[in-house]
């Protein structure tokens, strides 16, 4: 999923409840982040992008597919239960969104 | 149905918008744009809407890709710029578009109906946000009615044969609460996660019934019934809320996961215990253990 190799810098802003990851060094500010996020999980600014509400974050990967210099990282994926469960029941690959649930 | 749409008049400098082969996604596109001379370029999502299809990837780069080649969308517009659904953007990586194509993405706004104020006056942070009002919680309780219509009807009848019609009246709505109730009152529930709303729905849910059997007789199998009803619908409840997650516009991955983890093992033991109680206690009296 993530082009570039990441590169843990000082500045880096995880955060505790989600995958989502943000590395301010590398941002160049043009405001992707902010437009692809459904959840105003990064706010837009003069100097670099920063997370305004990490706990928001849905974990769709809009961002990081979105961020042209690979300041983002999140592990993208979909939060369904119940395909989860199935997958777990199963043994099989995590199914969601097939034509008969979530059209 | 995927492949290039004009919608009015378009000329070789009018927009160019990215819908999925899905139904409703193209008509709320076109009844936005009623009066825009466009072109509508409709990737093949399998019959996906454009958010389940971007996580999957079939409303994707690759696809787009291909889709403005096999259209030959470079002879019918001089401009190299497409408008997109903001909620596409999971799929599509705008930068690798650009350079694959030519063509720049521009994401739009969440919803369809927002299009024309977008188109004259830009972006605003409401129509970037996803949000998740009673309607659209609404319309899915036919869905998640259906997929425990089995469940409900065989719980009903077992029940109903078994023990009458309190227990089969128990069944009936644990499973309406989890299906119908807690998706119109999600965001009034107290507490955090899925999970535990559905927990303390099934809980008060459960009071009636409760009440009604330490009320209608006396005896320590009353208090049973009663116990095991609470604990039943609590789990049954819970369960099916955390089954929602996967129709709600924020869950995410990590913390589903968490709630699995978290709550799994308490709702089994309770509707174990719930369950072994009662057919212990039915048993028992029928049989005259005690």
């Amino acid at each position: 999923m993530i082009d570039m190799p990441m590169i843990a810098t000082g500045q880096e802003s995880a955060n505790k409840i989600n995958t989502l990851r943000f590395f301010p060094g590398r941002c160049v500010r043009c405001g992707r982040c902010w437009e692809v996020c459904p959840h105003g999980v990064f706010a837009p600014s003069e100097k670099k992008a920063r997370m305004a509400a990490p706990e928001r974050c849905m974990e769709c990967g809009a961002c990081q597919r979105n961020c042209p210099a690979g300041a983002i990282s999140v592990d993208a994926g979909v939060g369904c239960a119940s395909a989860m469960i199935k997958a777990a029941l199963t043994g099989s690959k995590e199914v969601t969104c097939g034509p008969e649930c979530c059209r | 149905m995927p492949g290039l749409y004009r919608l009015g008049n378009p000329d070789r400098s009018s927009p160019v918008f990215v819908s999925a082969n899905y139904t409703l996604s193209f008509d709320a596109l076109r009844s936005a744009l009623q009066d825009v001379d466009a072109y509508i370029l409709v990737l093949d999502t399998k019959g996906i809407n454009v958010w389940c299809a971007a996580g999957k990837g079939t409303f994707g780069t690759d696809e787009l890709v291909d889709r403005i080649e096999a259209t030959s969308l470079v002879e019918h517009v001089d401009h190299r710029r497409l408008i997109l659904p903001q909620l596409g953007a999971p799929g599509v990586s705008a930068h690798e578009v650009k350079a694959r194509t030519g063509f720049s993405v521009e994401y739009g706004p969440v919803r369809a109906a927002d299009l024309p104020e977008y188109l004259s006056a830009g972006a605003t942070e409401e129509m970037r946000r996803v949000t998740f009002p009673l309607r659209d919680r609404a319309v899915l309780i036919p869905v998640e009615l259906r997929n425990v219509a089995f469940e409900i009807v065989a719980a009903f009848a077992v029940l109903f044969i078994l023990g009458g019609l309190v227990p089969a009246m128990i069944a009936l709505t644990a499973v309406l609460a989890g299906a119908a109730l807690f998706p119109i009152l999600l965001p009034v529930l107290p507490t955090n996660d899925f999970t535990s709303k559905g927990m303390l729905l099934g809980a008060a849910v459960s009071v009636p019934f409760a009440l009604y059997y330490l009320t209608t007789g006396a005896g320590w199998t009353r208090i049973v019934y009663a116990t095991g009803t609470v604990l039943l619908m609590v789990a049954v409840v819970g369960y099916l809320a955390l089954n929602f997650t996967g129709c709600s516009t924020y869950a995410s991955r990590t913390g589903v996961k968490g709630e699995i983890f978290r709550y799994i093992p308490t709702l089994a033991a309770m509707a174990v215990m719930g369950l072994a109680t009662i057919v212990v206690s039915v048993a028992g009296s029928i049989l005259g253990w005690f």
